[in-house]
C-alpha cells in the first residue's frame, strides 16, 4: 500500500478510498431489498397464494432439515459432486486452452469439438449419460465436469490468444525462449481470463448439478426437492432453493475474491 | 568503417490481395559504433519495420541486416529494445520487471539486485522500486523501461517512437536524461520519432524517409556539440537545421517510378 500513499493523488488511490464508503450504502440498500421482498412474499401468503407458505413456515422447515440433519448430508452431497467435476473440468480446461491457443494445430484440431458441444447444453447429455455410465456418481459429476470444461476452456484459450504481442515481443528482446515467454509472460497474463472462465465454470457446474440430482439420486438438494414436489411439500423446496442460491452465492463471492487478489495488477479504469 | 549496424539493400514486402505491399525498397544504411541516429519520415515509410530487423523481431524479404558484422538471426539481449507503448508486464512490480531481463542471464541474486537497483535509480525511480506500473505516469513507465533495457547492458539501444505518448515537458527531461546517460555509456543508439525537434536535438545524423514505398530520402548531418543544452534548441544553427529536416520530410517529391 505504499506506493498509494506515495502517489496520493493517481486515480487508483482515489477509487481505493471511494471504494469502503460507497459499499456501505451499496449494502444498506441490500438490506432494504432483501426486508422488502420478505414482505412482499408474507403478504402473498397471507391473501392467499394456492399452498404457498410464508417466510416463517420456511424458516421452521429449515429448522427441522438443519436439526435432524438433512439439509447438511444433501448440502454435503451436492456440493462433493460439484467440487468434483468442477475441479475435474477446470484442471484439464487449463492445459487445454494453453495448447489451442499456442499450438494453431492443437486449435485446429480441438477447436471444431469445443465449439460443437459448446452449443449443447450440458442437461442434454444426461440421457446419454444415464445410458452410458449407469445412474451412480459417475454420470453426474461427468455432466459437471462436462460444463464446467466447456466453460473454462474457451476463456483460457481466449486469454492466450489476447495476450499482447508487445509484452511477448518485449519478452523475446530481452533474451527471453519460448519456454520463458510462456511460463512468464503468456501465463499470468491470462490468468484474469481464466477466473473469469472458472467462475462461470462453477456457475454452470452448479446450475447443471441439481438438474443431474433430479433425475436419479439418494441425495443431495436436487433430490431433496424432487421428493418434496411428490409429497406437495413445498416449504422444503423453498429451503432446497435457498440453499443452493446461499451456497452458489458463497462460491461466486469466494471465487471473486480469489480473482481480486490475483488480479490485483491490471488496470481498472 | 566499424559499421554497428548495417542495413545492406534491405527489402521488406507483404503479399496483398492483389500484388504485394512494399513496405521497404532497397534500404541501406550503416550506423556507426557508438552513434546516436535518429530516423524521421512520414506513416508508413517503413521506419520501425528498419528498426524491428535490427531487433531481430522481422526478417527482411531480401538484403541483410548486420550488427558488428554478422547477420541478425533473431532477438538477444545486446540489443535493447524500447516501445512505444512501454510494454512493461503490468502484474510484475517496477523492481521485478527491470529484473526480467537479469533473471535470464542467470545472475546471482546479488548481482541481480545490485545492477537493477542501479537502472531504476539511473531513471530516477528509486520510491518506485516496488510499485505496479498500473500506479505510474506514462513518463515513469516509459522510465522504468528503459531501465529495463539499461539493466542487462545492451551495446545497442533500439527506441520506437518512446516518448511519442508523453506531454511535451515529460518528452524534454527525458530527452536530456537519454543524452546524458547515451554521453557516460556511449551506446549505438537508433531512435524512431515522427517529432523533427527531437530527431534534430538527440542525433548526430538525421535519417529521413519515405513513404510509398518506404525508402530512404536523405540523410541530414546535426554539426552541433554535445552535451546539447536547452540554449542550443533556440540557436540559429538548430533552427537551420530543423528546417532543413522539416522540409526533406513534409516536402516530400512523389516517388519516380522506376524507368
Amino acid at each position: 500500500m505504499t506506493q498509494l500513499t506515495a502517489l496520493g493523488k493517481s486515480p487508483a488511490a482515489r477509487t481505493a478510498r471511494r471504494g469502503p464508503r460507497r459499499s456501505r450504502r451499496a449494502i444498506a440498500l441490500n438490506l432494504v431489498a432483501v426486508v422488502i421482498g420478505l414482505a412482499v412474499w408474507t403478504l402473498l401468503a397471507t391473501i392467499g397464494v394456492q399452498g404457498l407458505p410464508g417466510p416463517l413456515e420456511v424458516a421452521a422447515k429449515a429448522g427441522e432439515l438443519i436439526a435432524d440433519g438433512t439439509l447438511l448430508t444433501d448440502t454435503l452431497a451436492s456440493l462433493r459432486r460439484v467440487l468434483i467435476g468442477f475441479l475435474l473440468g477446470t484442471l484439464l480446461a487449463i492445459p487445454v486452452g494453453f495448447l489451442m491457443g499456442w499450438y494453431a494445430t492443437a486449435r485446429g484440431l480441438l477447436e471444431p469439438y469445443v465449439q460443437f458441444f459448446r452449443t449443447i447444453p450440458p442437461l442434454a447429455i444426461i440421457p446419454l449419460a444415464i445410458v452410458l455410465l449407469g445412474i451412480g456418481e459417475v454420470p453426474k459429476v461427468f455432466v459437471i465436469f462436462l460444463a464446467s470444461f466447456l466453460s473454462s476452456v474457451v476463456s483460457t484459450f481466449q486469454g492466450v490468444v489476447d495476450v499482447d504481442r508487445t509484452l511477448i515481443n518485449a519478452a523475446r528482446v530481452l533474451g527471453a525462449s519460448d519456454r520463458t515467454i510462456f511460463l512468464k509472460v503468456v501465463v499470468p497474463a491470462s490468468t484474469p481470463f481464466i477466473l473469469v472462465g472458472m467462475r462461470v465454470g462453477l456457475g454452470s457446474a452448479w446450475g447443471t448439478l441439481v438438474a443431474a440430482e433430479l433425475i436419479a439420486a439418494q441425495e443431495g438438494l436436487g433430490f431433496r426437492m424432487q421428493q418434496a414436489q411428490l409429497y406437495y411439500d413445498l416449504s422444503t423446496i423453498f429451503v432446497g432453493l435457498i440453499a443452493i442460491g446461499v451456497l452458489g452465492l458463497l462460491m461466486d463471492r469466494l471465487l471473486l475474491l480469489a480473482e481480486r487478489r490475483l488480479t490485483n495488477w491490471q488496470e481498472r479504469r | 568503417m566499424n559499421a554497428k549496424i548495417s542495413f545492406r539493400d534491405v527489402v521488406k514486402t507483404y503479399p496483398m490481395k492483389e500484388g504485394t505491399f512494399t513496405a521497404l525498397d532497397h534500404v541501406s544504411l550503416d550506423i556507426a559504433d557508438r552513434e546516436f541516429v535518429t530516423v524521421v519520415g512520414p506513416s508508413g515509410c517503413g521506419k520501425s519495420t528498419l528498426l524491428s530487423m535490427a531487433a531481430g523481431l522481422v526478417e527482411p524479404t531480401s538484403g541483410a541486416v548486420l550488427v558488428d558484422g554478422a547477420p541478425v538471426g533473431g532477438p538477444g539481449p545486446d540489443r535493447g529494445v524500447i516501445f512505444q507503448q512501454y510494454a512493461l508486464f503490468p502484474w510484475l512490480s517496477v523492481r521485478k520487471n527491470v529484473e526480467f531481463g537479469l533473471r535470464l542471464m542467470n545472475l546471482p541474486a546479488e548481482e541481480r539486485r545490485r545492477r537493477a537497483g542501479r537502472a531504476i535509480e539511473l531513471v530516477g525511480l528509486a520510491d518506485f522500486a516496488d510499485a505496479l506500473p498500473k500506479t505510474l505516469s506514462g513518463g515513469m513507465k516509459q522510465r522504468c523501461a528503459i531501465a529495463r533495457a539499461y539493466a542487462v547492458d545492451p551495446q545497442v539501444l533500439l527506441m520506437d517512437e518512446p516518448f511519442g505518448a508523453l506531454d511535451a515537458l515529460t518528452r524534454v527531461q527525458l530527452q536530456d536524461q537519454l543524452l546524458d546517460t547515451w554521453s557516460q555509456e556511449q551506446r549505438t543508439v537508433m531512435f524512431i520519432t515522427h517529432d523533427v525537434d527531437e530527431a534534430v536535438y538527440l542525433a548526430r545524423r538525421v535519417i529521413v524517409m519515405a513513404a510509398r514505398p518506404g525508402r530512404l530520402h536523405k540523410v541530414i548531418d546535426v554539426d552541433l556539440p554535445y552535451p546539447r543544452t536547452e540554449e542550443m534548441r533556440l540557436s540559429p544553427e538548430f533552427g537551420r537545421i530543423r528546417n532543413e529536416v522539416w522540409h526533406a520530410v513534409y516536402h516530400q517529391a512523389p516517388a519516380v517510378p522506376a524507368a
